[in-house]
């Protein structure tokens, strides 16, 4: 693509501009990485810019075993996992129905969905955080026995706003397979639930995988839900958590850094691992006309 | 929309007519299986977005304090609304915050993604690596990126130390000065905007028709002509993505903010304004409700704008 000496050396100027921006880019991490393996006394000594005298893993097992920070982990699998199975669960049920089925209602239920899930958090909160004050919910799940400060409560509303986005974005990729898929079935006489479970669900594969990565990740990145409905430090995910952590810690940013490190390194792995899913999530709807 | 040609071409091969699936012809159990399927999903949403979000716009012209049941609260009208625009001296400058980060992301942030991926589009040499120093920030929390950036700008942080400040007392306070944090902060979130605006072009520009731009390179049109008249065309459907990400994104802006000083002195914005009034030591439910209303006008806009490009065609 590139021609002619003037081209040639346009691109290495353009390599040599990227490389700077994306060294610059990755900075800030591997700097908070490097921190986090010094001790304490060493940065407030040396400072932070300055060799390691000591260099170990002592704040991440300070952080995740004696601050008791893996119990956040644990927060965030009980609201991510069950929210993004309920979600796109349910999203896929819509979107089999809108997409296969020739209702009035398809396209009014469709805008509903997609604009729920553009709404700001913020009008949806007040009523929300009034509403789980007064839902009662059994001693097993909250011993005050409301809906506030539970990860119940958390997931829910996660489900409620995600289907929007799902459902969407499902309904789209449904409506590029071809309907003879959905013909041979209907010939066959299946009922509306076999459609859907059999023919419709195994299509829907890839679309679920990418949507189910990305969803993850946002359940999992959430801060603001999980601020609001969760009163407990105790009980909230590791995003949310880590601002009390930071309160905590307020006097050892190394150990702090460690904790943001372990914070930030399930994402990293879903990125580096699943990321053909992720970038095709995030770019679902962008591509299509 | 789709199921008319099924219809018709199975009545044209002369199948059983029981086992066309009309929309007015199922069985009872297909019927209650269809309602339960699009029933459940959707009164989960409706009950807790809209009915919500519609409770908000009416609390915006009440008065509540919170306390007491739904009969303590008391219609006000416009009030809430008057007394944020003169009473609440956070409000200006959450309001200004929220129009720079959506400037700042509108005319800084988002051609420069658009720069960006415009270069990685022609696979240059270490491109793959660019690439993905680019996408890291996408996948981290807003919350982990406060936290990450502190060590560069905290007073005794690498930037302070490389540019001499060696003295905690003299030392720039990013963060904590007011005139400067929400330009700092402003900075910290592009690095994530920008990575987000690169992916969303780059992946636009790898779907754009390879024939157009080999024409366009047989007619020796230059760079710039060949981006302005054949490529940026063809984006549009991601530039309607685009301006809906970036604005909703610059008005949705807690997580950083609070993270970092819990949006006080200087780092003010709407979102963590409802906030305050909701869970904050005064309880003024119509305020946060009137600032949470102000929030949704402002993304209105782009909604319509978005639910227009996708719904438009499908009639």
């Amino acid at each position: 693509m590139v021609t002619g000496k003037q081209s040639k050396v346009g691109a290495r100027i353009a390599v040599a501009i990227l490389a700077f921006f994306s060294l610059a880019w990755v900075f800030p991490i591997f700097f908070t990485v490097y921190e986090s393996f010094r001790p304490y006394n060493d940065t407030t000594k040396d400072g932070y810019v300055s060799l390691p005298k000591h260099f170990n893993f002592d704040n991440y097992w300070n952080a995740l075993i004696q601050s008791g920070m893996w119990r956040y982990f644990i927060n965030s699998v009980e609201v991510a996992v069950p929210a993004v199975l309920i979600t796109l669960f349910l999203a896929s049920m819509v979107a089999f129905v809108v997409s296969r089925y020739s209702f009035k209602f398809n396209i009014a239920l469709l805008m509903i969905f997609t604009a729920g899930n553009l709404l700001p958090p913020q009008l949806i909160f007040i009523p929300i955080f009034r509403l789980y004050l007064h839902i009662w919910v059994p001693t097993i799940i909250n011993e005050n026995n409301v809906l506030y400060d539970t990860q119940l409560g958390l997931i829910l509303i996660h489900v409620a706003i995600q289907i929007g986005f799902a459902t969407f974005v499902l309904s789209n990729y449904l409506r590029t397979i071809p309907k003879e898929i959905s013909e041979s079935a209907l010939v066959d006489g299946a009922s509306v639930w076999a459609h859907y479970f059999r023919v419709i669900l195994p299509l829907l594969r890839p679309a679920l995988a990418s949507l189910g990565v990305l969803m993850t990740t946002w359940i999992y990145n959430d801060f603001f839900w999980a601020v609001v409905l969760l009163k407990s430090g105790s009980k909230r995910p590791i995003t949310a958590a880590l601002s009390n952590l930071q309160g905590e810690f307020f006097t050892d940013f190394n150990l702090l850094a460690a904790g943001a490190v372990l914070a930030l390194l399930p994402t990293l792995i879903v990125f580096f691992v699943l990321r053909r899913q992720f970038v095709a999530g995030l770019t679902i709807g962008s591509t299509k006309g | 929309m789709s199921n008319t040609k099924i219809e018709t071409k199975t009545a044209a091969q002369g199948e059983n007519p029981g086992r066309r699936r009309r929309s007015n012809n199922f069985t009872k159990r297909d019927r209650a299986v269809i309602a339960g399927l699009v029933g459940g999903p959707t009164i989960l949403h409706v009950v807790f977005v809209w009915l919500p979000a519609i409770a908000t716009i009416l609390l915006s012209f009440c008065q509540w304090d919170g306390i007491g049941g739904l009969s303590n609260i008391h219609w006000v009208g416009v009030k809430n609304y008057a007394q944020i625009f003169t009473l609440y001296s956070d409000f200006k400058i959450a309001l200004r915050n929220n129009t720079l980060w959506l400037l700042w992301f509108g005319l800084i942030a988002t051609p420069l993604g658009v720069v960006l991926a415009y270069f990685l589009d022609k696979n240059l040499k270490g491109t793959k690596f660019f690439q993905t120093a680019f996408y890291l920030p996408i996948v981290l929390s807003l919350a982990v990126t406060g936290i990450i950036w502190d060590y560069i700008f905290k007073v005794n942080g690498f930037l302070n130390i490389v540019l001499g400040y060696t003295n905690a007392d003299t030392a720039p306070s990013w963060f904590g000065d007011p005139h400067k944090n929400i330009w700092v902060v402003l900075g910290i979130a592009s690095w994530r905007h920008i990575g987000y605006m690169m992916l969303l072009y780059l992946a636009g520009m790898k779907s754009v028709d390879p024939s157009l731009r080999e024409a366009a390179a047989i007619d020796g049109a230059g760079e710039w002509y060949t981006f302005r008249k054949v490529i940026f065309p063809s984006l549009r459907p991601v530039n309607i993505i685009v301006v809906v990400v970036t604005v909703i994104e610059a008005l949705r802006a807690f997580d950083l903010v609070y993270i970092i000083n819990r949006g006080k002195n200087g780092l003010q914005v709407l979102a963590v304004a409802v906030y305050e009034n909701i869970l904050g030591e005064s309880q003024r439910i119509g305020w946060g409700a009137a600032l949470a209303t102000i929030l949704f006008v402002l993304c209105l806009g782009p909604i319509m704008v978005y639910l227009y490009q996708n719904f438009k065609k499908v009639d």
